[in-house]
């Protein structure tokens, strides 16, 4: 086994103990605060819990089915993260084509971008490209009520959901001196990074949390939450720094900025719902609403982390 | 039963379980109980607004199996019965109550068909606008059939269901469907008050399911609008 495989069945080992014990604790809490069901708080923790499995389940099978396993789950990612930000955008009948060249052309042919490692053509695809040619197909149509609305929310869509997401499986693409081979241990390190972030800025805002951070957009984030969760969630991505081409001070600089950009992302992302006057994106994970709200930090993170780790330690 | 017959029947519940997969894989359609349970075993009539071919599927998909066999969407047959696929995947797969909506010489042929139906046990689904909704407004103005339907058999729960979004998916002459999340939501039963007259009756189902709306203020005014031309 090569040394990356072994370091990637360790991580994925890892994650697995921390989910036994999470679901350990959820079970304890649950006998013990709410037996039949009647502590909405409790039921809430387990049924993410539950989901974490399956999530956990998913990357790890992603991360050892190599780079089509994990351009293959971003992709799908991309794809119900769309369906969900376009659900909510004031697109008419109007732009029923541009919709569709946005879910069947522009979000395959991204991250066939991504899996060939075009660089020059992905970083600019959806920015340059798509930026001056959905609006025509839009105007193409007549319709002219709402169009700046209409036109500038799907491109906002396409950034986030597919431009942003994208940018995770294109680190596999970054040549790293001495970290050949390692690349999707760098995926998993800011995978784990900026979610257990957002995890423990959750359970540090229920144990200290007073001083509310944003009451308007986000009720429960609390600026202890924040400080809380982002500086453990770094010291973690200290303790993983084996994981990545960084040292560990290196390290340190990368997480707090990783986490930092995520906190920023949900906040973003939780102002666009309260905008539109919903709770979550979506429905289908359960306890945690939709895929937009599982992924919003990452999707803040992942360009940036991509291009500081780009300017900084990649070579050619 | 012949082994052809078996062999075309488990085609067409492989067929239903496809159209289905896709329809949640389009539309990840959300099923919310806000007024009935999913799982009480009675006899139903669902009546939800109509803007796509493919109102029936989502209602159709979220029901349990159980009740799935047992409900039966009635559709136009001048749409259903053209084409082999097409008569295939209305009479087979979804099982179709089809009336035909050309021809007026014959008003009260449908609802005889319908009232034959529930007699039988089926529960149905149906769209009382009689028609595709293609205007903006969110609801059309219902047709009369609800009423007599309602009033030949008092007894049977009329549920509202109003479907989200499908109409963003699958507009007007559209052939690729869009993805996107849809709901479907289910209301309180309704039924037909003693000396309840046409209009009233017609107009509270209306509300009815217009209350449903997960988002009624992002919609066009939910003023009624011209009705189309009615059947004598």
């Amino acid at each position: 086994m090569s040394p990356a495989r072994h370091d990637l069945l360790t991580v994925i080992l890892g994650i697995g103990g921390v989910l036994v014990l999470a679901s350990v604790i959820g079970a304890l809490l649950g006998r013990r605060y709410s037996p039949q069901g009647q502590n909405a708080a409790i039921e809430n923790l387990n049924d993410r819990i539950r989901a974490w499995w399956l999530m956990v389940l998913a990357l790890a099978l992603a991360f050892l089915g190599g780079r089509a396993g994990v351009i293959g789950l971003f992709a799908i990612c991309a794809f119900a993260a769309l369906r969900e930000f376009m659900t909510l955008t004031n697109a008419t009948r109007a732009d029923h084509r541009t919709l569709a060249a946005a879910f069947f052309i522009v979000l395959p042919v991204q991250f066939w971008l991504v899996w060939i490692g075009w660089y020059g053509l992905y970083a600019i695809f959806i920015p340059v490209w798509v930026f001056l040619l959905l609006p025509i197909v839009s105007v193409l149509a007549g319709e002219t009520r709402n169009y700046l609305v209409r036109v500038a929310e799907m491109q906002w869509a396409l950034m986030i959901c597919v431009f942003c997401v994208s940018h995770v499986p294109a680190l596999l693409d970054l040549k790293i001196p001495g970290y050949g081979g390692r690349n999707v241990l760098l995926i998993a390190w800011l995978v784990i990074v900026v979610q257990l972030s957002d995890v423990l800025q959750y359970v540090w805002g229920k144990l200290i949390g007073r001083r509310k951070l944003a009451p308007k957009l986000s009720p429960s984030k609390t600026v202890e939450g924040l400080a809380g969760g982002v500086l453990s969630a770094s010291a973690i991505g200290v303790a993983l720094w084996w994981m990545t081409p960084f040292r560990p001070l290196q390290a340190a600089g990368m997480a707090l900025m990783i986490t930092a950009l995520g906190a920023a992302g949900g906040l973003v992302m939780s102002a666009i719902k309260r905008d539109r006057g919903v709770k979550d994106w979506g429905h289908t994970i359960a306890g945690h609403g939709g895929f937009i709200d599982r992924l919003d930090s990452v999707v803040f993170a992942a360009p940036i982390f991509f291009h500081v780790t780009r300017y900084v330690w990649n070579v050619g | 039963m012949t082994r052809q017959g078996a062999a075309r029947r488990a085609l067409a519940r492989l067929s239903g379980r496809i159209i289905t997969f896709f329809a949640r894989a389009v539309t990840a359609v959300q099923p919310i109980w806000q007024g009935v349970a999913p799982d009480a075993a009675r006899q139903r009539i669902y009546f939800a607004n109509h803007a796509s071919h493919g109102d029936f599927i989502l209602i159709w998909a979220v029901l349990p199996p159980r009740q799935q066999r047992a409900t039966r969407p009635v559709a136009g047959a001048d749409y259903w019965r053209s084409g082999r696929l097409r008569r295939f995947v209305g009479g087979e797969v979804f099982n179709a109550l089809l009336i035909e909506r050309k021809g007026e010489a014959v008003p009260g042929t449908a609802i005889a068909q319908m009232a034959e139906a529930l007699d039988a046990g089926d529960s149905l689904i149906l769209f009382p606008e009689g028609t595709r909704n293609q205007t903006d407004a969110a609801l059309l103005s219902f047709r009369s059939g609800l009423f007599h339907l309602a009033s030949q058999r008092p007894e049977i729960d009329l549920v509202p269901v109003w479907i989200e979004n499908l109409n963003r998916v699958l507009p007007k002459g559209a052939v690729i469907p869009v993805p996107l999340m849809c709901k479907t939501v289910f209301g309180a039963p309704l039924h037909l008050a003693a000396g309840e007259a046409k209009a009233d009756f017609l107009a509270r189902a209306r509300a009815a399911l217009l209350a449903l709306r997960p988002r009624p203020e992002t919609d066009a005014p939910a003023e009624p609008v011209p009705a189309p031309k009615e059947a004598p």
